[in-house]
């Protein structure tokens, strides 16, 4: 047994202490809330201290802190079946109860069991759920490429008409601000759209005039994106940062607890 | 005639013969030096030497390793003129090694006549890779980390001795009781997305602590909350913080387990769902807080069609104009982190807050600084503050 130090010391915090926590929490009821922060301790300490210390044992390709995201993927493993059991708990008790929209529920449960029903044959005749040797389609292959990815496309497309939207909601000049952006906003895509020339098209006299006006409009457009859209991107991305940093610091010391949903007396 | 063919290719053979040139010489590498490369686990060695002047076209340096004291040489690398440096990164640890470097032509067709020829060899003294204990390069971030977790804790244990403490109105936040207020008037839900990502996303846990006051609120209202989950290590976090406010609130009678659902792993099926469930049940008032992506607008745009009170939060400035187009109030960077602690008004978070406003005071300061010394010329303020 290849007994590393690291991976020692990750099997005794991240899967004892719980162990012995859940065990005592069953005798002491306000020790429960107290493994977590524990565990939650560790499990930031160690990534922040494998930023500076370079040691094997620790930030090494089997070290500590990899390993802790190895291990996050595995928790999620287990996670996904309990959300697994929730869909068909919730779409059960809907059918069930005649709730507003069970058919819907019906045809999400159909899916989910007609692609495990897929996946199982793929598993019994052995051409597994993506493409056989001849080239045919296994059944679950086919569900995804010709029905589940289109109905993705479908959706992801709704996303230039919401734009469009968005847009005009946006852009309306209903205060000072609102009009700023809607300058701001007619400069920017005027630049990176060959709008001038298309409207001059039908007026050769014009295309030079267009021409010089578009590439005005170009640099304009860069001047806008990258002096004040870039200084207040940053100024977003500092305070963030440092939010992020203030907020991951009261995780790791235990101050904030809500993510547990413990209270501050727990 | 044949005489006149013949003639030249006699005069040729007969001829003296001419010797070629002899080959250059090849000169050897200078300043050749092996070392331990500084701040790594381990298991690299750093080669670094000098070109000679006028090298020869067509060379190469030859790369050769033994493992002290053995001199059976093993080929390791081939390395271009003008690289002057090589890591072995399959060294190990603790292994004592020596190193050679020479120079071999290579030039075909040979021109100059030094194809294969190598020159003279420099043997590197014995070298081993280090497990090293500290990334040097880094001690300007460490610093910048202690003098920061600093701020932090002084600031906590000011606001923990009962000092009075400011904190600027945050509109969004402000409108959470009033977004839920108006739910429980109109008798509809309140839907409360937790952003796509996982727990391993800062957003995402800044999204739970937001949700568990959300629900405190709702559990006191006695309105109706639906959190739908694409992450599964979220749902779960978000069904406990659920619970645990169901019952801090003593209602725990009207928590339900459906409240807290899984919807499915895939973004837009997810978009999906939610979008229908909005248009479907017509919550009162929606909550789009953490880490979202695409679906961003597709979401808040559905919500908005159905008239409901949205408040939004997130920290990635790419998604943040969509937001701010569609909802009603956004959370904006640092303001979704800072939610938990101003929705709980506790002493101790609320430090934090104010620290957190202190080291953004002297990031600004540092900034300036750095604005008048790069444009005294003094570079090497850059250097003190660079991250690598």
């Amino acid at each position: 047994m290849n007994l590393e130090f690291g991976k020692v010391t990750l099997v005794i915090i991240f899967m004892l202490v719980p162990i012995v926590g859940i065990v005592l929490g069953m005798r002491a009821p306000s020790l429960r809330s107290k493994i977590p922060l524990i565990v939650a301790f560790f499990a930031g300490l160690i990534p922040i201290v494998s930023l500076y210390v370079p040691k094997r044992f620790l930030s090494g390709d089997t070290g500590m802190s990899p390993r802790l995201d190895q291990w996050l993927i595995i928790v999620a493993g287990f996670a996904l079946l309990l959300g697994i059991t929730n869909v068909i708990q919730n779409s059960t008790r809907k059918i069930v109860r005649r709730t507003p929209g069970w058919p819907y529920a019906a045809v999400l449960l159909s899916g989910l069991y007609l692609m495990s029903a897929f996946a199982l044959y793929g598993w019994w005749t052995g051409d597994g759920i993506g493409i056989r040797p001849d080239g045919s389609s296994t059944p679950f292959n086919w569900v995804y490429v010709a029905i589940f990815q289109p109905l993705q496309a479908t959706i992801f497309a709704l996303l230039a008409f919401f734009i469009a939207s968005a847009a005009f909601r946006a852009f309306r000049a209903r205060n000072t601000e609102a009009s700023i952006l809607l300058v701001a906003a007619a400069i920017v895509m005027s630049g990176r759209v060959p709008l001038l020339e298309f409207l001059a098209f039908p007026f050769p006299f014009l295309h030079e005039s267009a021409a010089n006006a578009s590439q005005f409009m170009g640099r304009a457009t860069e001047w806008i994106m990258d002096v004040p859209n870039g200084a207040a991107q940053s100024g977003i991305i500092i305070g963030a940062a440092l939010g992020a940093g203030s907020m991951a610091i009261r995780v790791i010391l235990g101050i904030e607890r809500g993510y547990l949903g413990l209270g501050k007396s727990e | 005639m044949l005489a006149l063919l013949v003639a030249p290719r006699l005069a040729d053979a007969s001829a003296p013969e001419t010797s070629p040139p002899p080959p250059p010489e090849l000169p050897a590498p200078l300043d050749f030096t092996a070392a331990d490369r500084p701040s790594d686990s381990g298991g690299a060695i750093t080669l670094r030497w000098k070109d000679p002047a006028d090298l020869p076209a067509g060379v190469v340096f030859d790369v050769r390793r033994a493992s002290d004291p053995s001199t059976e040489w093993t080929d390791l690398a081939v390395v271009e003129p003008g690289a002057e440096t090589y890591v072995d990164a399959t060294a190990e640890t603790g292994t004592v090694y020596r190193y050679q470097l020479r120079l071999r032509g290579t030039e075909t067709p040979d021109t100059l006549g030094i194809a294969g020829a190598t020159g003279p060899a420099l043997v590197s003294d014995p070298v081993s890779a280090a497990d090293n204990w500290f990334r040097v390069e880094r001690i300007n971030s460490l610093v910048a980390s202690v003098l920061f977790i600093t701020i932090i804790l002084t600031s906590i244990g000011a606001a923990r001795s009962g000092k009075e403490i400011f904190i600027r109105r945050i509109a969004g936040l402000n409108a959470v009781d009033e977004a839920i207020g108006r739910a429980t008037e109109l008798g509809k839900k309140v839907l409360y997305i937790p952003g796509i990502q996982s727990m391993d996303d800062i957003q995402t846990i800044a999204s739970v602590a937001v949700l568990g006051h959300v629900a405190r609120s709702t559990a006191r209202n006695g309105t109706d909350l639906d959190v739908p989950n694409k992450d599964p290590l979220t749902f779960v976090s978000a069904r406990e913080a659920v619970r645990a406010a169901y019952l801090a609130e003593g209602r725990p009678d009207l928590y339900k387990e459906e409240m807290v659902n899984y919807v499915t792993y895939d973004q837009f099926a997810f978009t999906a769902a939610v979008s229908a469930r909005m248009i479907r049940e017509k919550p009162a008032a929606i909550f789009l807080v953490g880490y979202f992506f695409a679906e961003s607008l597709i979401l808040a745009e559905t919500g908005q069609s159905t008239g409901a009170i949205q408040i939004a939060g997130q920290a990635d400035p790419t998604q943040l104009p969509f937001f701010v187009v569609t909802c009603d109030y956004t959370l904006i960077g640092e303001e979704l982190y800072a939610a938990g602690a101003y929705l709980s008004r506790e002493p101790i978070l609320l430090g934090s807050m104010r620290g957190q406003d202190i080291a953004k005071a002297l990031l600004i300061f540092v900034g300036l600084t750095g604005i008048i010394a790069v444009s005294l010329g003094m570079s090497w303020f850059v250097n003190l503050v660079r991250t690598q």
